[in-house]
């Protein structure tokens, strides 16, 4: 019995396309444990959003499929549920917020109908209990009126107070894991300043673990205490957040800082940028999938897939080569 | 504001409304007040950002002064013409000095037309090539932003999304002009991209001493490449000034606000920093907010705010500011 929340390993996920089979996740096993915060960044197809949706359930199938791995969550295997089971952990002990606010939400539905829908599925509330407690969410996250807002339809909401309605809704059943997929990259600035402030409060008030998928290192910085760094359907390194950005260790993660201009930056220098890029993944990576873009690259890179090492105390890497010294590692 | 030779573009009072019309006869019944009365100037050879949250009329600025838009009212004078007063002929030959890079490298581009259709079209339609000379002109203009002229024959689908943006960079390039309104390049490609086109945007200028406005909402990007940035704010710039003047010393509560508002890669300077956390939404456009138009969220809005608009004045040289409290910030 391990002592994480949620326990994953080996995770395989494919999709059956057109062109052939897509690999999206190749090999990701990772744990979490109660009431930390994982960042998890990567670029657009790196796998970080698949990886969360195979161990929720919700990867369509077909197309897709989950080929291996398990995923532990209080000692059962979300990947062996089945639709009937899952659906009893996903909104009551793990509560999801995607990305895009505009669509997550029914439209024809009222904000108090779906904010009381999972309390009376998972809690058992009655509709006048569940009414209570709807209300009682919307001012947790800060939506002023909120009593009368409740008759109020996703339309008349803006962009932000939507977000804060979904994560009202993923907290309203108080999950031991919420899992937030790029939840601020369709708001203005401001705006996720004012949901990361949210996020932050409600983690201290109610305890809970959060999984922040993001592809923003900024936003992961402020709020992350452990970060995964995804590239190629793996996990390319894994450290604590300070660790992270002060040794990068990984090429993709030293290049994908160097990349960033800082808004607090002292001086204009060139950006680095990285060659090329990321892989479309029609074949199971034999190799570092990193490799062609890599200046480090070595003969080995192009044969063998590293897998993560420990090189200092919580902190692992996937890479043959010690960017440090530019030799074998 | 003073004009010389040093200017390239000169946008006085600048103001386009979007009409909303309503009922059976279509009444006009309000508008979207997009752009309301801006001001500002361009130099030759450097690059303005222009920075704001998506509605605050930014994009829009930059269509009307390529007249993609009739704007309702004030003027633009590129290379000491004005634009507002031109009309077919003239202003296409004029356009060739003014081109446009778009956000969407998947939109902007027709899926039907190879490469070299698409990098070749400006050079046809203006007729500044000769037809058999096309072709190696459009191979020349796919190495200037990194791309195998081996491509040419190839259609958008088969490129990458920076890829599409080196194609519509040098699409841009092809009628060799001198001001590029680039929107939102980079908004729509991955962090490893991004910097590859920020790189080539600035090898670009260098090479062909091009003058660029740079639309974005990634104020570190702003900061990065422009030399001046000026802040937009629900149709309105609220604030104008060297780039490393805006970051260090922003005089506008906006300014202060959207930049505090940024993440930073490093969670130890993130933690010491001052956040000031704006509360609610922008308003909206089609019914702003009487006299200053962020009093709704500023922290030190006081009644008169309300009542007068404040003037877009030059607190200190170089430095414009439309705040009557500006002065409050001075060191």
């Amino acid at each position: 019995m391990s002592n994480y929340l949620l326990d994953v390993q080996g995770l395989e996920t494919t999709f059956k396309t057109p062109d052939g089979v897509l690999h999206a996740v190749n090999g990701v096993s990772f744990g979490l444990k109660e009431g930390e915060t994982l960042g998890v960044v990567g670029e657009s197809g790196c796998g970080k959003s698949v990886t969360m949706l195979s161990v929720l359930g919700l990867i369509p199938s077909p197309p897709g499929e989950i080929k291996a791995g398990k995923a532990m969550f209080f000692g059962h295997d979300l990947v062996k549920m089945t639709n009937a089971e899952i659906r009893q952990v996903r909104g009551a002990q793990i509560g999801m917020v995607f990305q895009d606010p505009m669509t997550s939400l029914n439209p024809v539905l009222t904000i108090g109908r779906q904010l009381e829908e999972p309390l009376m599925l998972h809690v058992g509330m009655n509709k006048k209990q569940a009414s209570e407690r709807a209300a009682e969410l919307l001012e947790m996250v800060g939506i002023p009126n909120a009593k009368d807002r409740l008759s109020d339809y996703p339309h008349q909401f803006s962009g932000g107070m939507r977000q804060r309605v979904m994560i009202a809704m993923a907290l309203s059943c108080s999950p031991q894991l919420l899992i937030a997929d790029e939840p601020t990259t369709a708001l203005d600035v401001t705006i996720q300043a004012q949901i990361m402030d949210l996020v932050k409060r409600l983690r201290n008030e109610l305890g809970m673990a959060i999984i922040w998928i993001s592809h923003d290192l900024g936003v992961v910085a402020g709020l992350a205490q452990r970060v995964i760094v995804m590239y190629g359907g793996l996990i390319i390194e894994e450290a604590s957040v300070n660790d992270l950005y002060a040794n990068p260790t990984h090429p993709y993660t030293i290049g994908l800082l160097g990349s960033l201009p800082r808004v607090d930056a002292k001086e204009r220098t060139k950006l680095y940028s990285i060659e090329g890029s990321p892989p479309v993944l029609y074949n199971k990576p034999t190799a570092c999938p990193f490799a062609p873009r890599c200046k480090w690259a070595m003969e080995r890179c192009w044969k063998e897939n590293p897998a993560l090492e420990t090189v200092s105390p919580e902190h692992r890497v996937a890479c043959w080569v010690d960017t440090k010294t530019g030799r074998a590692r | 504001m003073t004009s010389n030779n040093d200017t390239l573009l000169k946008v006085d009072d600048l103001t386009m409304h979007f009409p909303i019309y309503r009922g059976v006869f279509q009444r006009q019944v309000g508008a979207v007040r997009a752009v309301d009365g801006v001001s500002f100037e361009v130099k030759r050879g450097e690059t303005l950002g222009l920075v704001g949250e998506s509605g605050c009329g930014k994009s829009t600025t930059g269509r009307t002064i390529l007249q993609l838009y009739k704007p309702t009212a004030g003027s633009v004078t590129f290379d000491g013409q004005d634009l507002v007063k031109m009309k077919g002929e003239e202003l296409r030959i004029m356009r060739r000095k003014m081109q446009m890079i778009f956000q969407d490298p998947y939109a902007s581009l027709n899926p039907r037309m190879t490469v070299e259709e698409l990098v070749g079209e400006p050079l046809i339609v203006h007729n500044v090539v000769p037809p058999k000379e096309v072709s190696e002109h459009v191979k020349h203009l796919l190495e200037t932003v990194n791309l195998n002229p081996a491509f040419a024959s190839r259609y958008p689908h088969e490129f990458s999304g920076g890829q599409r943006q080196r194609i519509g960079i040098a699409r841009a390039l092809a009628l060799q002009p001198s001001f590029i309104v680039c929107d939102e390049p980079i908004s729509a490609l991955d962090v490893s991209i991004q910097a590859q086109v920020v790189n080539l945007l600035e090898e670009l200028q260098d090479q062909f001493n091009l003058t660029y406005l740079f639309i974005a909402h990634d104020l570190s990007m702003v900061r990065h490449i422009s030399d001046r940035v000026a802040v937009m704010y629900l149709g309105v710039i609220v604030e104008l000034t060297g780039r490393d003047e805006l970051y260090n010393k922003p005089l506008h509560p906006y300014t202060q606000a959207l930049l505090s508002a940024v993440p930073i890669p490093d969670p130890v300077a993130d933690a010491q920093r001052q956040r000031t956390i704006l509360e609610g939404d922008v308003p909206s456009p089609a019914n702003p907010p009487s006299g200053c138009r962020f009093r709704t969220r500023c922290p030190i809005a006081e009644a008169r705010c309300a009542e007068a608009r404040p003037e877009f004045r030059e607190v200190e040289p170089g430095h414009f500011v439309a705040c009557f409290f500006a002065e409050r910030f001075l060191k």
